[in-house]
């Protein structure tokens, strides 16, 4: 438990000790920003955050991978690593840790997305419990696109292949659920597979999650995404941790 | 304290650490030798935990490493061969990282580090990140963060590398202090530091142990300089 604390720790305010963190809270909060008063919050007419919410997959595809990279693959590639884990901390602890750290951090960015609510309720009378299920969404989804994140840092020791392999797998999880790709496969595939793949997808869960309704498959879809990739992340970790 | 049984390790086809067993008690401080490349930091990596062994396997202050590894890393301080550390923070919130890791809390800690910070010399980078630092310092806030928790194996892969005169002649003097109740394994080039601080030297070759000896005896019985057996004895081993 107390390597759990230390890991936890010590990463979050890693993100606060460089520029890294700001950079990417400022690109982060404008892009999220831009995108919704860009394509028509104003013309909609209504006091909802429903466009807010539509563009954060897209966001969090590169945000996510890009804060997750660093979580493994600079620790290994400075050495680091041979202090941690000679240190009294198991592997489990190190990469909870470190993946917890990295989920409070975009927590915090989604937390200062506030002054979008502000707006809507300053202009309408919008419906606050979908404001806090598209929130409760995005914060699973941005877990899920992390843990990929995290466990593609633990498998190159170079950051940058690791950021372009999750953001690939990011947009493959995505895109499986978009209509033009379910369109497309319906052609190739039998209706049992197409339904796999739309399930496999973020979007699915996602947009069912804005709806306003938490069913337990959408939860249990993004628990088990989590939980999943940051397994495979210590099982790569044990295996490499020294190579 | 340290007992190591048929040690072995492999990358690829490469035999790093090949059977090698020895025994260290408290009291003793023993130079692991041997050319680039002989397999010292392997060997040392597997005592800390960090690297699995093939097979064989050793324990450290009755912990096996293989099945209790946290137990084992408890009582180890371990300075691996370049000071790995965290670049991006300061020598003082490094130590508290290292003390969060290992436990030592409030009044504790405050102890830990007034008497650590002084003996390691890193009182004056104290608030200095870690990736402003010279070669020398790094290994001094290395050394700060293997001693931390008073452990009582010390495992140090060449610890007086990149420091300056003065700085290896502390160091050496701070390692004989420890000695008396601790059991400590360095690794060096320096063959006039095995004499001055080791009670006991073993040379290793591509994996495999050469010598077990004392820097004293393998001196009278070579009837040379400690280097001159050094090259004897590895070279031997090259050519044959």
């Amino acid at each position: 438990m107390n390597g759990f604390r230390a890991v936890f720790k010590r990463e979050l305010k890693g993100y606060f000790a460089t520029p890294v963190a700001y950079v990417f809270l400022v690109i982060f909060l404008f892009a999220a920003g831009y995108m919704t008063f860009q394509k028509g919050f104003y013309q909609m007419r209504q006091a909802d955050m429903s466009i807010f919410f539509k563009n954060l997959p897209l966001l969090f595809a590169f945000m996510a991978p890009a804060v997750g990279m660093r979580l493994w693959a600079e620790e290994r590639k400075s050495g680091s690593i041979e202090l941690l884990f000679t240190l009294p901390i198991t592997v489990s602890q190190a990469v909870i840790g470190k993946f917890l750290a990295a989920w409070t951090f975009l927590a915090i960015g989604l937390l200062l997305t506030f002054p979008v609510p502000l707006t809507v309720c300053y202009l309408g009378d919008p419906d606050i419990g979908l404001i806090i299920t598209g929130y409760v969404g995005s914060l699973l989804m941005a877990g899920g696109f992390l843990a990929i994140g995290s466990f593609f840092s633990a498998l190159s020791k170079n950051q940058v292949i690791s950021v372009i392999l999750a953001v690939v797998a990011c947009f493959i999880l995505m895109f499986a659920g978009l209509p033009t790709t379910l369109n497309y496969l319906a052609g190739t595939l039998p209706a049992g597979m197409l339904r796999v793949v739309e399930s496999l997808s973020f979007q699915t869960h996602f947009d069912s999650i804005l709806k306003g309704v938490i069913e337990f498959k959408d939860i249990a879809y993004f628990v088990i995404l989590i939980v999943g990739w940051t397994i495979a992340c210590s099982i790569i970790l044990n295996e490499r941790k020294a190579s | 304290m340290i007992s190591v049984k048929q040690l072995r390790r492999t990358f690829g086809p490469i035999v790093a650490v090949d059977d090698v067993s020895f025994e260290v008690a408290q009291g003793d401080v023993l130079g692991f030798l041997g050319p680039n490349g002989a397999g010292k930091s392997t060997a040392m990596k597997m005592l800390a935990c960090f690297l699995p062994p093939d097979s064989g396997t050793a324990t450290v202050c009755g912990h096996d490493i293989l099945k209790d590894p946290i137990a084992v890393r408890k009582s180890v301080g371990y300075l691996a061969e370049n000071a790995p550390a965290y670049n991006e923070m300061t020598v003082g919130g490094f130590l508290n990282f290292v003390c969060d890791a290992r436990q030592i809390r409030g009044q504790a800690r405050n102890k830990v580090l007034d008497r650590i910070v002084p003996l390691c010399s890193v009182d004056s980078v104290y608030h200095q990140t870690i990736d402003t630092l010279s070669k020398g310092y790094r290994r001094r806030v290395g050394l700060a963060q293997a001693l931390i928790h008073d452990p009582q194996v010390l495992i140090l892969d060449e610890p007086t590398d990149g420091l300056d005169p003065n700085q290896k002649h502390d160091v050496r003097l701070l390692i004989n202090e420890m000695a008396k109740d601790k059991c400590i394994i360095i690794s060096t080039h320096i063959l006039e530091e095995v004499e001055l601080v080791c009670n006991r030297a073993i040379i290793i070759a591509r994996g495999k142990i050469l010598v077990d000896s004392t820097p004293d005896d393998l001196k009278k019985e070579h009837n040379c300089t400690l280097d001159e057996v050094f090259r004897k004895i590895t070279a031997a081993k090259k050519s044959a």
